[in-house]
């Protein structure tokens, strides 16, 4: 008897339906139980019957999933790739580790250099109202050349409240911060502050932790910062306290507010004295005029102001006022700017008056070393993966034919990728915990993993994700693309040009390192040619102490004479400004033959008679200050670029007339001395004498006592004539040395990542030539068995990454001769760039790729042929 | 109860396997229950429970030969696995001690109020 068949359409509609793991079993049992159904109530009702079944099968549980035969979600796919990625970093050790070694090296340069930028731009970020803070500068012409300053004199805060007091919620003037005595229960502290005008609390937003924002209101108050006011009371209550300040001032402590973070301007502003106590103190009302810019001052525009306008608004202000009072500070044509708070610390670098940056171009060049370096991390990466992708081939080709479609190759290619990538981000934030320490101390901050900052995850994660896909996607969309048959009968063979791109990588790695190899000897050969340059005086054993006390001023004979008779000096003369720093200018000479238009300036240094015996200059012609002569206390001694700039050609015994302070004879040519910037040419000097207007004595020490038993006596000396102040000092060489800090800096920095470029591209050219050895095991064995010497062999394996090197050096050696020769520019007195710091780095490339390479091609070549050839 | 989960048509169709011991698929499953308890059961509504019970791992199964009357389709036939026979026991205890726990006075209350 055949078997009847059951209606086509339900039948197809169940076929269609059903979940095809259970389709063959139900369909029996339908069939079967039609069978049964037809012979016992007819095929009417056993089709009615089987469509009723089919319809109430249909429900969840027996229908199929709607798409293919996919079950609900991938993870045992993933679970392979993880599987299958892991087994494969572990069977290749030395690539694994070259991988995640050298990425995470790149990365932690990375992150510590976006730590550093971060901290770069959010500097003085703290400041609520610091869109609208900006510090008030002066642009003055002195000679055709203009002059950016940062100080103003007293009188602009109040000229520009009552002028343009609609454009300002707040305009204050400081005193520059300075270190102070603060005295509280006969202890003394020093502490660095200013005088302010009672509303920068307001502008800066001080966090009050006792007292009141009105608290300088008062003229004899005081803020403390947290800090300050632990240093002075320890625990007791501070508010209400009076201390005395330098000796002199008392004040009463009114508030106590946070310290400033450290990434902000006022960081050191750690406590605030009220300006009016400043003015009547040092007696301001009567000394200074318009023509005094000793201060500074600082603004806050309205809230609904715009900053560049009204700082357009107020350029006359100060040249409006002097002519109004009679002034003749007009001739120097003063412009007054707002430089806004967002610029002080990135763009603070002004030449003839317009903005040229500043530190922004450190935030550039460091931006991009680490993104160079991460470049070459990513490079090492996609190299060494395509270079193994012929031992791959045969996995693709297999894995091919057992039906993994491409999509599955691409992700099991890219999750391998993202396991070393992540696996090198969490080494990485190892690696810069562990570099923070030194990191902070070269770069000289205080910077911190922000573990807790959920942007830091997201972007370093987040990079970490692109990273893995960049490098990773190149390996798996050419791996993946691989034809099964070809592949697996062995015709795979990457052409001729397949390692084209793999060559031109490693040329711009290598590109990279050797610019920035170049560019560290550059830097450092500027900062030693520097310092070889002739100061034109003796600074070894010179101290500098500042006078505190007038009894120095008074009576400096005496003073001198007890140092001397101590035996441990040598000479003893005081100066109003620092010997590293002599930035006192001042004009207002006239001499004959000087041409009427100029607006002159001078840096001028008031000093001792003796001062030129202490610091031993050399005199080109007429003579030293003399005590024989009364009339040197009328005389100047100028230097040999004075001597141009008045363009006498005999200057000694001519006279200069410095405005109402009558004539001064020039009694000596001294040779130029660096007492300002050593990058910078020699300005035009004149010395003259001053026993008044001093603030630091200077020691020279003889050289044939110790420095500590020295210091211990001049300190007694010192001690007997200022009782009440501790004895400070320090040796002008060392701060002359502190005036190389910051290229130092720069170049300890950039030559600790160019050495990370250099080992990072070795490190992939070790790897890729430990792989290429291992491709040509083969070629080697037979060339050796056909009589190739081993130095044949290293030399044919070394030759093609040698080439690549030379390639290499001839591009970066324009690149770099052009950046640093722009970046040379910057500084007036600057080294030559010579061709040998070219031909060295070259040279030394050459080599350090030679050593790289030739372990490598070494081990290859001295393997025993036999055993390369046996194995099949 | 939590352990072991069991609808009532669950354990019917379990006990039913049972039974059938060596001869229970489908068809043969339906037509003992239609038989015994007297009541319908549609194909989708057994399938489901199979299919259910074996994922619960109450049940296995295996294919039989394809025979001429079901058009060479296999029977699946199905065995009650170890955890199955717990579940019913555990089902069956539970019913058991319900029945012990009922007082006397309870039962015959209620003829009682008859």
């Amino acid at each position: 008897m055949s078997q009847p068949l059951p209606p086509k359409l339900p039948h197809r509609f169940f076929r269609w339906f059903c979940h095809p793991d259970l389709r063959d079993a139900i369909e029996g049992d339908l069939i079967e139980l039609y069978g049964e159904r037809v012979r016992e109530i007819g095929k009417r009702k056993a089709d009615w019957k089987f469509a009723k079944d089919v319809l109430l099968l249909f429900r969840p549980g027996i229908i199929r999933q709607m798409e293919g035969y996919q079950p609900v979600n991938n993870i045992g796919m993933y679970k392979s790739y993880f599987k299958i990625g892991w087994r494969n970093l572990v069977k290749n050790k030395g690539y694994s580790a070259i991988n995640i070694g050298g990425l995470a090296v790149g990365l932690t340069a990375a992150i510590l250099i976006a730590l550093w930028v971060h901290d770069e731009l959010t500097f003085n970020k703290n400041f609520e109202n610091y869109d609208k803070i900006a510090q008030v500068l002066q642009n003055q012409t002195f000679n055709g050349e203009v002059e950016t300053w940062w100080s103003q004199a007293r009188q602009i805060a109040p000229e520009l409240r009552n002028q343009y007091g609609s454009d300002f919620k707040h305009v204050i003037m400081s005193s520059w911060n300075g270190s102070h005595k603060l005295t509280f229960n006969e202890q003394d502290v020093r502490k660095e502050g200013s005088f302010m005008e009672p509303e920068v609390t307001e502008m800066l937003t001080l966090k009050m932790l006792s007292g009141t924002r009105d608290g300088l209101k008062d003229p004899y108050s005081i803020l403390l910062s947290e800090s300050t006011a632990k240093d002075v009371f320890g625990d007791l209550s501070p508010l209400g306290q009076a201390i005395l300040m330098d000796d002199k001032l008392e004040v009463m402590v009114t508030g106590v507010y946070e310290d400033l973070p450290r990434n902000s301007s006022f960081h050191d502003l750690t406590f605030i004295a009220p300006w009016e106590l400043y003015v009547t103190s040092e007696n301001l009302e009567e000394r200074t005029g318009w023509g005094n810019s000793w201060f500074h001052s600082i603004a806050q525009i309205e809230d609904n102001a715009d900053m560049d306008q009204v700082s357009l608004k107020i350029k006359d202000v100060k040249l409006n006022a002097v002519v109004a009072a009679g002034d003749d500070d007009d001739r120097f044509k003063p412009e007054i700017f707002l430089h806004p708070m967002s610029k002080w610390h990135l763009y603070s670098d002004f030449n003839n008056g317009v903005s040229v940056g500043g530190g922004i171009q450190y935030v550039w060049l460091f931006g991009l070393v680490g993104v160079f370096v991460l470049m070459l991390a990513c490079i090492n990466f996609i190299n060494l993966n395509t270079a193994r992708s012929e031992k791959r081939a045969k996995e693709v080709g297999i894995r091919k034919t057992l039906g993994s479609v491409r999509i599955q190759l691409i992700n099991q290619f890219l999750t391998e990728s993202m396991m070393v990538v992540v696996l090198s981000f969490f080494l990485s934030l190892v690696l810069a915990q562990l570099a923070l320490p030194w990191f902070n101390e070269v770069s000289g901050k205080q910077i911190g993993l922000l573990w807790t900052n959920p942007f830091f995850w997201i972007i370093g994660l987040g990079f970490t994700i692109i990273t893995g896909m960049i490098a990773g996607s190149f390996p798996a969309f050419y791996l993946s693309s691989f034809h099964p048959a070809r592949v697996l009968k062995g015709a795979f063979r990457a052409g001729r040009f397949s390692a084209i791109p793999r060559k031109i990588l490693v040329v711009a790695q290598f590109t990279v390192s050797i610019t920035l190899i170049i560019g560290t000897l550059i830097v450092f050969k500027q900062i030693q040619f520097t310092k070889d340059r002739p100061i034109g005086y003796d600074n070894i054993g010179v101290i500098s102490a500042p006078i505190r006390a007038d009894g120095i001023r008074d009576h400096f004979d005496a003073f001198r004479n007890d140092l001397q008779n101590s035996g441990a000096v040598k000479e003893v003369a005081l100066t109003d400004s620092p010997l590293t720093a002599t930035n006192v200018t001042n004009g207002g000479f006239t001499w004959e033959g000087k041409d009427p238009g100029m607006a002159e300036e001078f840096a001028t240094l008031r000093v001792t008679h003796e001062f030129g015996e202490m610091i031993d200059w050399q005199i080109l012609d007429g003579r030293d200050f003399s005590r024989d002569f009364a009339s040197d206390s009328m005389a100047f001694i100028i230097n040999e670029s004075a001597a141009r700039y008045l363009g006498m050609e005999d200057p000694v015994g001519k006279s200069l007339k410095w405005g109402n302070n009558g004539e001064y004879k020039i009694i000596g040519v001294v040779k130029d001395m660096i007492t300002q910037s050593p990058y910078s040419p020699v300005k035009q000097m004149l010395f003259f004498l001053n026993y008044k207007r001093v603030n630091l004595a200077h020691v020279k020490i003889d050289p044939k006592v110790s420095a500590t038993e020295a210091l211990s006596k001049i300190e007694t000396v010192f001690k007997k004539y200022d009782p009440s102040n501790a004895f400070e000092y320090s040796f002008v060489d060392q701060d002359y040395g502190k005036k190389f800090d910051n290229e130092r800096r720069i170049a300890k920095l950039t030559s600790a990542f160019a050495g990370l470029a250099m080992l990072i591209s070795c490190l992939g050219l070790f790897g890729l030539a430990s792989f290429i050895a291992e491709q040509r095991t083969k070629e080697i064995g037979i060339r050796k068995v056909m009589g190739a010497s081993v130095a044949n062999l290293w030399g044919m394996l070394s030759k093609d990454f040698v080439l690549l090197v030379v390639i290499s050096s001839l591009i970066s050696i324009p690149i770099a001769y052009h950046y640093l020769s722009s970046w040379l520019e910057n500084y007036e007195y600057r080294t030559s760039i010579s061709w040998w710091i070219f031909a060295f780095t070259g040279f030394g490339a050459v080599l350090i790729t030679l050593m790289t390479v030739s372990y490598q091609a070494l081990k290859a070549a001295l393997m025993n042929p036999v055993r390369s050839l046996r194995s099949e | 109860m939590r352990q072991y989960q069991l609808g009532e048509f669950e354990e019917v169709v379990m006990l039913t396997v049972g039974v059938l011991y060596d001869e229970a698929y489908g068809v043969s499953i339906k037509k003992e229950i239609e038989s015994r308890l007297t009541r319908g059961v549609s194909v989708g509504a057994l399938q489901t429970a199979l299919k259910r019970l074996e994922d619960k791992g109450y049940l296995r199964s295996r294919e039989g030969e394809p025979t001429e009357e079901r058009a060479g389709r296999p029977k699946k036939f199905f065995q009650i696995t170890a955890l199955g026979k717990r579940a019913l026991e555990h089902n069956k205890t539970m019913r058991e001690e319900l029945w012990n726990s009922i007082p006397k006075i309870a039962l015959d209350g209620k003829f009682i109020g008859m």
